[in-house]
């Protein structure tokens, strides 16, 4: 009986594509993990020395680094941070999109944007776009470390240092929860200040020993710590995300095969009737 | 202005070591010891290996061992930013009179290569981690 044998093979093949991505879900189940634990162990580091960070853009410092000073908007950096692989869901359009708004933005107020990227996804969206990408990174795999990242972020620090850029952010994606991933844009220069109310008075720090070595030393961990931690971050949204797509792209494919099958099982027995109403009406015509 | 406890955080850069309110603290600094109590002026300054030494809330002292990073001081708040952190019980005693003994020898014999600061550096290290695991035996 040759009924639906299209419908069959294309169940076989949804069958194949649902193993793939259960296979795919598991691994990025396992690497999640592995990202998340490796997220949570640098970010006490990054929160503490962006809270330090933050009271030293309140003080009243004797020593005023070029990172502390406010100037006029002309030119904005970002350093975007995304995938090197696709099959995330909407992770990456969603903080493209979020990056352009923001750009657009300031845009309006006649400044110029500049874009330092991190992984490939970000590299081919914003060369698609003829934006001005300065510094691109990618390939940084699943333990990245910082001296990967040294290179772009030094190509923003010096054009700051030199003034072609009047702000640097830095955009990745928060990791809130598994299902949850907040596309963030974090102010990296100049310094932000902090909003505690405490210390909003005249103060300065007692230095040891130098306020100019001290603040260099500090500024550039921040910003590298910053970076660092916005990297790990994205990597275990990664693969939070394509955890959750794969699973609904396999809950999906359980889904096609259910109405392939029906539709299967719908013309087997219409074949099924029609054969038994042929043998019935010709028994008929022959007695 | 006095406070009766500070809040300090040590973090390192793969782990938060720390976080709670104490009453003292007591760690080196680059240009030497510091003592730090609560309602402390602002202060900014690098640290170089050597032993970190609390006092809690509960009286209760607890000594590390940081080697190296940056110390940041408001009066109600103390963060450490260190590079490396380990608790006393973490340390490898052997390792550490080893690395010391390795690095006397190589400054007592300098050889014309040898970076005399490298050294110099491994040798703090290691001794001050002699110190704190020493500090830790005495209170016990």
């Amino acid at each position: 009986m040759a009924v639906g044998k299209e419908i069959k093979t294309k169940i076989a093949s949804v069958q194949n594509t649902q193993k793939i991505t259960n296979a795919m879900e598991m691994v990025a189940a396992s690497k999640m993990r592995k990202a998340q634990e490796g997220m949570a162990s640098s970010r006490p580091y990054a929160t503490n020395i962006r809270n330090v960070i933050g009271h030293i853009a309140l003080g009243n410092l004797e020593y005023r680094h070029p990172y502390m000073i406010e100037r006029e908007t002309k030119r904005v950096g970002y350093i975007v941070v995304s995938t090197d692989r696709g099959l995330c869901g909407g992770l990456n359009i969603n903080l493209f999109k979020q990056v352009l708004a923001d750009a657009a933005k300031w845009q309006q107020q006649d400044a110029e944007i500049d874009f330092a990227v991190v992984g490939s996804k970000a590299t081919s969206f914003f060369n698609n776009m003829g934006a001005n990408v300065t510094a691109q990174v990618s390939g940084l795999g699943d333990s990245p470390s910082v001296t990967d990242l040294v290179g772009s972020v030094q190509v923003m620090l010096k054009a700051f240092d030199d003034g072609e850029i009047d702000k640097l952010f830095i955009v990745y994606n928060k990791f809130v929860n598994t299902m949850t991933q907040q596309p963030t844009i974090d102010q990296l220069l100049p310094l932000p200040k902090s909003d505690d109310e405490e210390i909003k008075h005249r103060w300065d720090y007692i230095y040891e020993p130098d306020a100019n070595a001290l603040l260099d030393m500090l500024l550039v961990r921040y910003v590298e710590s910053q970076v660092y931690q916005g990297v790990v971050e994205n990597l275990a949204c990664e693969q939070a995300a394509r955890m959750v797509a794969m699973k609904s792209a396999t809950d999906n494919a359980g889904d096609i095969i259910d109405d392939l099958q029906l539709v299967y099982n719908k013309a087997r027995q219409a074949a099924i009737t029609q054969e038994l109403g042929e043998i019935v009406a010709g028994a008929a015509a022959v007695g | 202005m006095s406070f009766i406890t500070v809040h300090l955080n040590v973090v390192s850069a793969h782990e938060s070591i720390f976080s709670g309110c104490i009453k003292s603290l007591q760690i080196t600094g680059s240009e030497g010891e510091l003592g730090i109590v609560p309602g402390h002026a602002p202060l900014l300054t690098a640290l170089k290996p050597g032993m970190a030494r609390f006092i809690k809330s509960d009286n209760t002292e607890e000594v590390l061992y940081v080697a190296g990073g940056m110390l940041e001081v408001q009066p109600r708040s103390i963060i450490v930013l260190a590079d490396v952190v380990q608790r006393a019980n973490e340390i490898d005693g052997q390792a550490a009179i080893a690395a010391k003994a390795s690095a006397e020898e190589k400054i007592n014999h300098l050889s014309k290569d040898a970076d005399f600061t490298l050294l110099a550096a491994e040798l703090a290290r290691a001794v001050a981690q002699l110190r704190v695991i020493q500090m830790a035996k005495k209170k016990n």
